[in-house]
C-alpha cells in the first residue's frame, strides 16, 4: 500500500477518463462520425466553388474547423454530463467525502474534458485526412489552441454541471449557448466572407478566436493575428478557471 | 488485520474524542436544522444518534463529513477540525450514506480501487480482498454495480467506507429497507469492527437495534440534543417495567390504577421488581382473580416516546 498526496487527483482524473472510455462508442466514435458526415456533405457541395485564403480548397479549410468544433463540444459534454449524472444519481458523494481539494477536483475534471476533446479531435482529423490535403504549418499553435480550447469548454462544463439541477437545464445551456457560439465561430466559413456587421459580431465571440488560432496552426494564415487569438483565449481561460474555482471553493450547489 | 489504521488512541497520553461537536448551528432558510449541538463521542464507542424525521441527524452527519457547511460551531474528528484540517479529518472518517447510491460505470473492484485512490492510497488490493471477503462480496468483485441486488449494493457502500481504514465510521440508517438476513450479517460485521477498535456512530429508526448495539445514545429533536446518556441509564431513568395480568374481574384491576385493554388484560407500571409482590397482594385482596401474568422489560421505544414528549 502506498500513500501520496497526488494520488487523489490522479485517481479522479483516471476515473473520469475511464468513464468516457468505457462508453467510447457514444463519446468518441459518434462525434467522429458526425464530423465526417459534415465533411462529406459540405465538401461535396462546396469544394469546387469556394476557396479560402487565396488558394486553399474549402474542404481543407473546413477540416480544422470541424476538428476544433468537435473537440470543444465534447470537452464540454464530458465534464458537464459527468457532474450532472453524479449529482442526480447521488454518487457525487464519493468524490466529496474524500480529502480532495477543490483545486484537484477542478484540475481532474478539466483535464479529463481536454483528454476527451483531444481523442475526438484526433479521431476527426484521422478520418478526414484521406479526403483532404492538409498542412501542419505551426504544430505548436495547433496543440496550444486545442488544449486551451478544451480547458475552456471543460471549465464551462464544470460550471454548467454544477449549476444545472436537471438534464433539461443542462440541455438548455448546451443548445442555447455552446452550440450557437461554436457554429457561429467560423467553423464553416472565413469571417472575411461576412458583411462588416457580422465580422464585428464575430469578434465578440471567444469561440471564433479558438478556431481561428487553431486554423492558423495548419495554414499559417488566419482571419486575425494568432497572437490576438492567443490573448483572447488565454484571458478567457483564466477568467473561467477563476470563476469555476470560486464556485468550487464556496461549495456552490455541492456542499450545502 | 485490524480494520482501522493506527490512530491517536495508540498514545495513552493522548485522550482525544473520536468526535467532538461544539455549539453547532445550521439553518436552511426558515428551518433551524441544528440549534446548538454539543456532543462528544469517545474512541471505541458504539454510539447511537436517534431522533424523529427532521430532527437534524443527517444534517449533523453531513456537517461532520464536510457535505454541509455549518453556520456556527466546531466539529472535530479524531482531534482534526473538519474545516481547517479537512484532509486529516476526512481520512479519519468513513461514512455509509443513507441512500443506495452507486456509480453505474464500474465493477465492485474498480469502485473500491478508485475510492482507495481518492484517499491517496494505491496498491490496496490486499485490503480490498479482505473487505470483500468479510462482506461476502468476493464472488461479485468483477460484477458491474448495476447488476447487483439492493442488499449487495448496500454492502458495497459499507466496503467503500472502509477502504481507507478509518478509525471512525458513521452509518446513516444502514438497514432501512434491508431484509432480515442482511441486517443480521451487517450487524455482526459492524460489531466486529467495533471490537477491532473502530468508533461506530449509528443513526437508525429501528430502536431495538440501537438498544441492542449502542453503549451510549443521543436523542435529537428540532436540532437539539434532548437526551444523552448510556443506553442502560436511559432505560433506567425514563422507562418503567410493566406487569400485565389477565383478570377474572378487570374492573378490580382498573380500580387499583391499572389500564384495561378490554380483553381481560390490565397493565400496571412499576419501577422495581420488589413492587410486584405488593401489587399481586392487592389484586388478591380485591378478589380480582388472576389467571395469567406477563412481565415487560423497559425498552428504548418507550424511552424515545417519553423523551420526545417531554422535550
Amino acid at each position: 500500500m502506498h500513500e501520496s498526496p497526488f494520488t487523489g487527483f490522479r485517481t479522479l482524473l483516471y476515473k473520469e477518463v475511464l468513464r468516457f472510455w468505457k462508453v467510447s462508442f457514444q463519446t468518441v466514435m459518434a462525434p467522429v462520425l458526425n464530423a465526417l458526415l459534415f465533411l462529406l456533405i459540405f465538401s461535396h457541395v462546396l469544394d469546387r466553388h469556394v476557396t479560402v485564403y487565396g488558394d486553399i480548397a474549402y474542404t481543407s479549410f473546413l477540416v480544422p474547423g470541424l476538428v476544433m468544433m468537435s473537440l470543444l463540444q465534447n470537452a464540454f459534454a464530458n465534464s458537464s454530463s459527468s457532474l450532472i449524472q453524479s449529482k442526480i444519481t447521488g454518487n457525487i458523494i464519493f468524490v466529496l467525502l474524500p480529502p480532495l481539494s477543490y483545486h484537484q477536483f477542478y484540475a481532474a475534471y478539466v483535464l479529463a474534458a481536454v483528454a476527451r476533446g483531444l481523442f475526438v479531435g484526433c479521431g476527426v482529423l484521422l478520418v478526414a485526412l484521406p479526403f483532404v490535403e492538409l498542412s501542419f504549418a505551426q504544430p505548436l499553435w495547433i496543440l496550444t489552441f486545442a488544449v486551451l480550447g478544451g480547458a475552456i469548454l471543460g471549465s464551462l462544463g464544470v460550471i454548467a454541471g454544477i449549476w444545472a439541477d436537471k438534464f433539461d437545464q443542462l440541455a438548455g445551456f448546451q443548445n442555447f449557448l455552446i452550440l450557437p457560439l461554436t457554429m457561429l465561430s467560423g467553423v464553416f466559413y472565413s469571417i472575411h466572407s461576412l458583411p462588416q456587421l457580422w465580422q464585428d459580431v464575430s469578434h465578440a465571440n471567444p469561440f471564433f478566436f479558438m478556431i481561428d488560432g487553431f486554423r492558423y496552426g495548419f495554414f499559417g494564415q488566419s482571419d486575425v493575428s494568432p497572437w490576438l487569438s492567443l490573448a483572447v483565449v488565454g484571458v478567457s481561460f483564466v477568467l473561467l478557471a477563476a470563476l469555476t474555482l470560486a464556485m468550487l471553493a464556496r461549495g456552490y450547489k455541492l456542499r450545502a | 488485520m485490524p480494520f482501522c489504521s493506527a490512530s491517536r488512541e495508540a498514545d495513552p497520553a493522548v485522550s482525544i474524542p473520536a468526535i467532538r461537536i461544539a455549539a453547532l448551528t445550521k439553518r436552511y432558510g426558515a428551518l433551524q436544522a441544528l440549534a446548538g449541538v454539543d456532543l462528544e463521542i469517545h474512541q471505541g464507542e458504539f454510539f447511537g444518534l436517534l431522533g424523529p424525521n427532521g430532527a437534524g441527524k443527517t444534517t449533523l452527519i453531513s456537517a461532520l463529513a464536510g457535505l454541509v457547511r455549518p453556520d456556527g460551531g466546531t466539529l472535530e474528528v479524531m482531534g482534526y477540525d473538519v474545516v481547517s484540517a479537512y484532509r486529516k479529518a476526512r481520512r479519519a472518517l468513513g461514512v455509509v450514506p443513507q441512500e443506495l447510491v452507486f456509480d453505474p460505470f464500474f465493477s465492485v473492484r474498480e469502485l473500491l480501487r478508485i475510492q482507495s485512490g481518492y484517499f491517496g492510497i494505491r496498491g490496496n488490493d490486499d485490503w480490498i480482498d479482505e473487505i470483500l471477503a468479510s462482506l461476502d462480496l468476493t464472488a461479485k468483485a468483477g460484477v458491474n454495480m448495476r447488476a447487483l441486488s439492493g442488499g449487495m449494493k448496500r454492502r458495497v457502500l459499507v466496503a467503500q467506507a472502509l477502504v481507507h481504514r478509518p478509525p471512525v465510521i458513521v452509518l446513516d440508517e444502514p438497514t432501512a429497507g434491508v431484509d432480515v438476513e442482511l441486517r443480521q450479517g451487517l450487524w455482526a460485521f459492524v460489531r466486529k469492527l467495533n471490537r477491532d477498535g473502530h468508533t461506530i456512530v449509528l443513526t437508525t429508526h429501528y430502536l431495538e437495534e440501537a438498544e441492542t448495539l449502542c453503549g451510549r445514545i443521543a436523542m435529537l429533536k428540532a436540532g437539539r440534543v434532548v437526551a444523552l446518556d448510556s443506553t442502560a441509564n436511559l432505560l433506567q431513568r425514563f422507562a418503567t417495567h410493566s406487569l400485565r395480568v389477565r383478570l377474572e374481574r378487570p374492573q378490580a384491576g382498573v380500580e387499583l390504577g391499572g389500564v384495561a385493554d378490554g380483553e381481560g388484560w390490565v397493565a400496571f407500571g412499576f419501577d422495581a421488581y420488589a413492587e410486584v409482590e405488593a401489587l399481586l397482594a392487592r389484586l388478591r385482596e380485591a378478589a380480582a382473580g388472576v389467571h395469567e401474568i406477563r412481565l415487560g422489560e423497559p425498552d428504548l421505544e418507550r424511552v424515545f416516546v417519553e423523551v420526545m414528549q417531554r422535550a
